[in-house]
């Protein structure tokens, strides 16, 4: 059945040309999800099929079919952060995180000068070191 | 011939009438400016290496095989994607681009199974192939990293399976399915090492989803990670025969793969002038009726139609039929016989059965099941332009601005033809959709009707001159046109007609229930938006005043100017694969082949020479009067060839009583249909499989039909309706259908150039075919009209006697779904079932609330003339007021409920509007019990006593 928040949501960007990705934001948002039904409304919405929706969706990780119920932190691990000792502060990372953060990898927040980088939510934490991201972990 | 698969020269043909000259591998190609240097290699009758190019979608240049070098030009570009360009050097060979092209191959091989022996597309696999061309040796990166060799297999789909262990996600499904289907039910699930081909959403399987299994996809895929489980099942084809589809008037052709007498699969051709190497899922896949248990094999008779049935020889059932028509005839006269011909037998044996009736029985009373369907259409286009057929060929679609498409639902009941529409539409026509349904045209993946006018059933009339109103009230008219082509007074007094107030938008809103507003912008829309296209079909012409709507479209196409050239004109889409055909070869009682009035002296004559015979001048009864008359006992005896009037005509109850006042009833069928319940013979027929022939599409032309197996029967169709006609005492000779089409050819002037030997070597031919078009013409009315002046006709709207009231509230209309085929015949004995195997009736939520019914609750579906239980769809793609089903299952039986009302002209019948209440229901209605028990009944075949 038709979801009338998501309804709301469509119709924001009603129009707009190529509107599939910003109201996938919106929705990923609003929702902390996009999920299977979420897809059918959307698709049906935009005159698109169900299977290009979910292409869509499934390509990219920040949209995800089932909402996370932890906090969530970005650690990113990719080669910059790498070479500025990234790997050495997971260990304290993890154990600060346990079972009530979620830790999630990425690769690259765009600030490889200044990383080991984390992004929560919209804040992004540059110069990491060990204290500093086991207390963004535990703020989370 | 062998098995061969066409030709894939990688990337579509350029439509270019510019010619470029380039040099490949040092020899000199000239092809049309657009194409790739890839096709350009293939039409040189070279090949590059390629995995993702195929050439009925556009390149892509994902795999990396089809590498090049070019003089001048940096690094190795695709060739698919590289266009060929004036002087440009390719070397499509060369050390550098066999290292390059291994180093991809290694990668691809590394994660794919090493089982191609046991493989179902073993020698068919473009992988394997590719593998060998570029001189794969080894694989350095070995089989143990992560790989997809572990994945499930979907095989919900009943005609093939997906393995996703052999898949490399190279696209070509998902392309297909978008580009040349339309349909866009595929998707590249996840990115990088994780994409995988996914049908539909993450949950979906290939059933679950939006495919409409048209077999695109299958098509398209190079290995076996998508196939036909016959090719699972039985391997690969060693031979192939081109054929004719035998659904419904688009004429896709195939070609059937064999093996032994054994029916691999049917692949489109892609030389099919119709379907250009596409197909759906009836035409791709549902042949298993061909083979099913309920086919009867052995001819059967009884004395009465309450005895069981005796199987006996050809010999006896023939002699039994010939001694009941004689002893008839020399009781009652000839004018009690009669017949029916088959619109899904071939033009050959249409042509004989209706001389069987006319030469033999003496009687014109000859029919056929285009009564029921496009009557209207040969009545009205004769009138208007001069002849009774489509004015367009299917290719013409590629050039039309602005669609209306009216009464038709292409894409589910023409969807090969209903998939090019939307390539089109996708491409940026316009379309105006005129249906009480929210078809897909109104609204699907990436189609938006620009005007829905979803008019109240019965008002087709009132729409269309509301329409004719506003172009020519506001001065839309091509008036030089008109001048030109047209009768100028017959246009004045019409174009007064319709002028007038009573015909404009507003006044007839509260009729039709469109808004005035909607109507006016859809008129603008046609008159002014360039090429002007007209698409109909039965929701036109099976209504009250059918004959008036098609006349009515003729009008809007002069008027208009929308006549004559590509991407215009009026087209019918015709229901049965050779409906048109049927039609041509004189099926109906007043006419014989070539559209010539029986009364004709002249037409008469050059027929009574050939055949050595006296015709009777008048014309003969038409199906429903033949069922009036042998209620009155002057109709007694009747041979119907492969259609089943009981479950497709309209009121059931009547069509029941007058076949069972006949005393010979000869039913000409592959299975025990319903109109054999009534049957005092049965002869079993064959199918298109099993004989030769030619079909004529909705496009008029005349394509092959070829035998690939022997018919299980023991004799093609035209083999026993010659029998029937000697053992009556003609002497009929004929040895292969070629003979007979060349008696059409030489009785037919439409037809006189057309050959059996220019049918099969594949040669377009669209009737007219004659000294004036030797090619044939896929276009009419190019330099004028055939009849001379085109004729406008005052188009006055009646409405239909069939009136909603406070007993029957609700308007039925009825219509076809894509799965299932007319009555089912054949579609219910495959696996099309799986989508369809109950028929249904869509109701608005309103009503439906106000009803207290809920989506698969049964109900009672009551009209004036009879009731029928089923379940219940609640959906908005039906106005408030109306509801919808399909007329596939003879369980429901939904023409128990529609009316005898028929068009004013031509007697079609008016399944299209029936008042009916519907109400909970809770079991099967009283017909329903009665009539499942009269078929158990009729039904029965007497087991033999083994011989002694």
């Amino acid at each position: 059945m038709s979801n009338s928040v998501l309804a709301a949501i469509i119709a924001e960007h009603a129009g707009r040309e190529g509107p599939l990705l910003p109201i996938l934001h919106d929705v990923q948002a609003e929702f902390g999800c996009v999920s299977p039904e979420a897809e059918a409304q959307i698709a049906a919405a935009l005159n698109l099929s169900r299977a290009e929706v979910h292409g869509v969706v499934s390509f990219y990780h920040d949209y995800t079919p089932t909402a996370e119920g932890r906090p969530v932190v970005q650690v990113c691990r990719a080669e910059a952060c790498k070479a500025r000792g990234v790997e050495s502060l997971m260990p304290s990372a993890m154990a600060a995180a346990g079972d009530r953060v979620k830790l999630h990898t990425v690769y690259c927040l765009g600030l490889c000068a200044t990383g080991p980088n984390a992004r929560v939510g919209d804040r992004l934490h540059s110069r990491l070191d060990a204290p500093a991201l086991a207390k963004i972990i535990e703020n989370a | 011939m062998g098995y061969e698969p066409q030709k894939d020269f990688g990337t579509p043909a350029s439509r270019s009438s510019d010619m470029v000259t380039l040099t490949i591998d040092g020899r000199d190609v000239t092809v049309p400016a657009g194409t790739s240097v890839m096709r350009a290699a293939a039409e040189a009758g070279g090949e590059i290496p390629k995995l993702c190019a195929t050439d009925n979608v556009k390149a892509f240049g994902s795999c990396r095989l089809c590498l090049v070098e070019v003089e001048g030009m940096r690094g190795t570009p695709a060739s698919c994607t590289t266009p060929v360009m004036p002087g440009m050097k390719v070397k499509t060979q060369t050390p550098k681009l066999d290292k390059l092209r291994r180093g991809v191959m290694e990668l691809y091989i590394s994660d794919h199974p090493l089982d191609c022996l046991t493989c179902s597309a073993n020698n068919d696999c473009e992988l394997q192939d590719q593998a060998a061309n570029v001189g794969l040796r080894d694989v350095r990166y070995g089989y143990e990293g992560a790989n997809h060799l572990g994945k499930a297999k979907d095989e919900s789909n009943p005609y093939f399976a997906f393995d996703s262990s052999k898949c490399i996600v190279c696209s070509r499904c998902v392309r297909a399915c978008d580009e040349v289907q339309g349909t866009f039910a595929l998707t590249v699930d996840g990115r990088g090492f994780a994409s995988v081909i996914s049908a539909g959403q993450k949950e979906d399987n290939f059933l679950g989803s939006e495919c409409v299994s048209c077999g695109a996809c299958v098509q398209a895929c190079p290995t076996a990670a998508l196939n036909e489980k016959s090719v699972i099942e039985i391997g690969k084809p060693e031979r192939s025969v081109l054929t004719t589809c035998a659904y419904c008037g688009v004429g896709c052709t195939f070609r059937a793969e064999m093996r032994g007498e054994q029916l691999v699969r049917m692949i489109p051709n892609k030389d099919g002038k119709a379907n250009h190497g596409h197909s759906c899922v009836k035409g791709r896949f549902a042949w298993g009726y061909a083979n099913h248990a309920d086919r009867i094999l052995k001819p059967m008779i009884r004395e009465k139609i309450d005895q069981p049935w005796r199987e006996v020889s050809w010999d006896e059932a023939i002699g039994f039929a010939a001694a009941k028509i004689q002893a008839i005839k020399a009781e009652s006269g000839p004018r009690a016989l009669g017949g029916i011909t088959s619109s899904r037998c071939t033009n050959e044996e249409t042509f004989l059965v209706q001389k069987l009736i006319r030469a033999g029985f003496g009687a014109n009373n000859v029919d056929t099941c285009a009564r029921v369907c496009h009557s209207p259409t040969g009545f009205g286009l004769s009138n208007a332009f001069g002849t009774s057929a489509g004015t367009q060929d299917f290719d013409s679609v590629e050039d039309v601005d602005v669609f209306i498409v009216i009464g038709a639902n292409p894409t589910d009941a023409h969807p090969v033809f209903g998939s090019r529409m939307k390539q089109r539409l996708r491409q940026g026509a316009k379309m105006i959709v005129i249906d009480p349904r929210k078809i897909d045209l109104v609204k699907s993946a990436h189609i938006q009707a620009d005007h829905h006018l979803p008019l109240q059933p019965g008002t087709n009339v009132a729409v269309l001159t509301s329409l004719a109103h506003v172009i020519v009230t506001e001065g839309l008219a091509d008036e030089a046109f008109i001048r030109e082509r047209c009768d100028w007074d017959e246009y004045q007094d019409w174009a007064r007609f319709v002028s007038d107030a009573k015909h404009s938008p507003e006044f007839l809103e509260p009729v039709t229930k469109v808004p005035a507003q909607t109507v006016r912008e859809a008129a603008r829309l046609y008159a002014t938006g360039g090429n002007g296209a007209i698409y109909y079909g039965l929701g036109v012409t099976e209504h009250s005043q059918g004959s008036s709507t098609v006349m009515a479209i003729a009008n809007l196409a002069m008027c208009t100017g929308n006549i004559g050239r590509r991407g215009v004109g009026v087209n019918p889409l015709r229901g049965q694969n050779n409906v048109q055909g049927a039609c041509d070869m004189g099926s109906f009682p007043h006419e014989l082949s070539g559209y010539r009035h029986i009364s004709n002296a002249d037409a008469r004559a050059l027929f009574e020479a050939d055949w050595g015979v006296t015709l009777d001048a008048e014309p003969g009864l038409r199906i429903p009067n033949m069922l009036d008359a042998a209620l009155d006992g002057s109709f007694r005896a009747i041979y119907i060839q492969g259609e089943d009037i009981l479950q497709s005509d309209p009121d059931t109850h009547h069509v029941a009583a007058g076949l069972a006042a006949m005393d010979c009833v000869i039913v000409h069928d592959l299975f025990l249909n319903e109109t054999a319940n009534y049957a005092h013979v049965f002869l079993p027929g064959s199918t298109f499989l099993e004989k030769d022939g030619t079909f004529t599409n909705a496009e008029r032309r005349i394509q092959p039909v070829q035998q690939v197996m022997e018919p299980a029967n023991g004799y093609a169709d035209w083999q026993i309706t010659q029998m029937l006609a000697n053992a009556i005492g003609c002497d009929w000779n004929y040895g292969h259908p070629s003979e007979i089409l060349a008696e059409i050819a030489r009785l037919t002037p439409t037809f006189s150039g057309v050959t059996w030997e220019r049918v099969v070597s594949g040669e377009p031919l669209q009737w007219p075919v004659n000294e004036k078009a030797p090619q044939g013409s896929p276009i009419m009315h190019v330099d004028g009209f055939v009849r001379g002046k085109g004729k406008f006709m005052v188009t006055e709207y009646v409405p239909t006697d069939e009136r909603t009231g406070p007993r029957f509230p609700l308007l039925l209309t009825t219509g076809r779904i894509l799965s299932q085929y007319n009555v089912g015949a054949q579609t219910r004995r495959t696996g099309n079932q799986v989508w369809h195997d109950e028929d249904i009736l869509e109701m608005h939520p309103t009503d439906a609330e106000n009803r207290g019914l809920k989506t698969g609750d049964f109900a009672r579906l009551a009209s004036r003339s009879g009731e029928t239980t089923l379940r219940v769809l609640v959906t908005e793609k039906v106005a408030p007021g109306v509801v919808y089903t399909t007329f596939h299952h003879p369980s429901t039986q939904a023409n128990v409920v529609t009316t005898d009302n028929s068009d004013w002209a031509t007697n079609c019948p008016e399944y299209k509007v029936t008042a009916v209440q519907v109400t909970p229901s809770n079991g099967p209605s009283e017909w329903q019990t009665e009539y499942a028990d009269l078929t158990a009944m009729a039904r029965r075949i007497e087991t033999m006593e083994p011989a002694e």
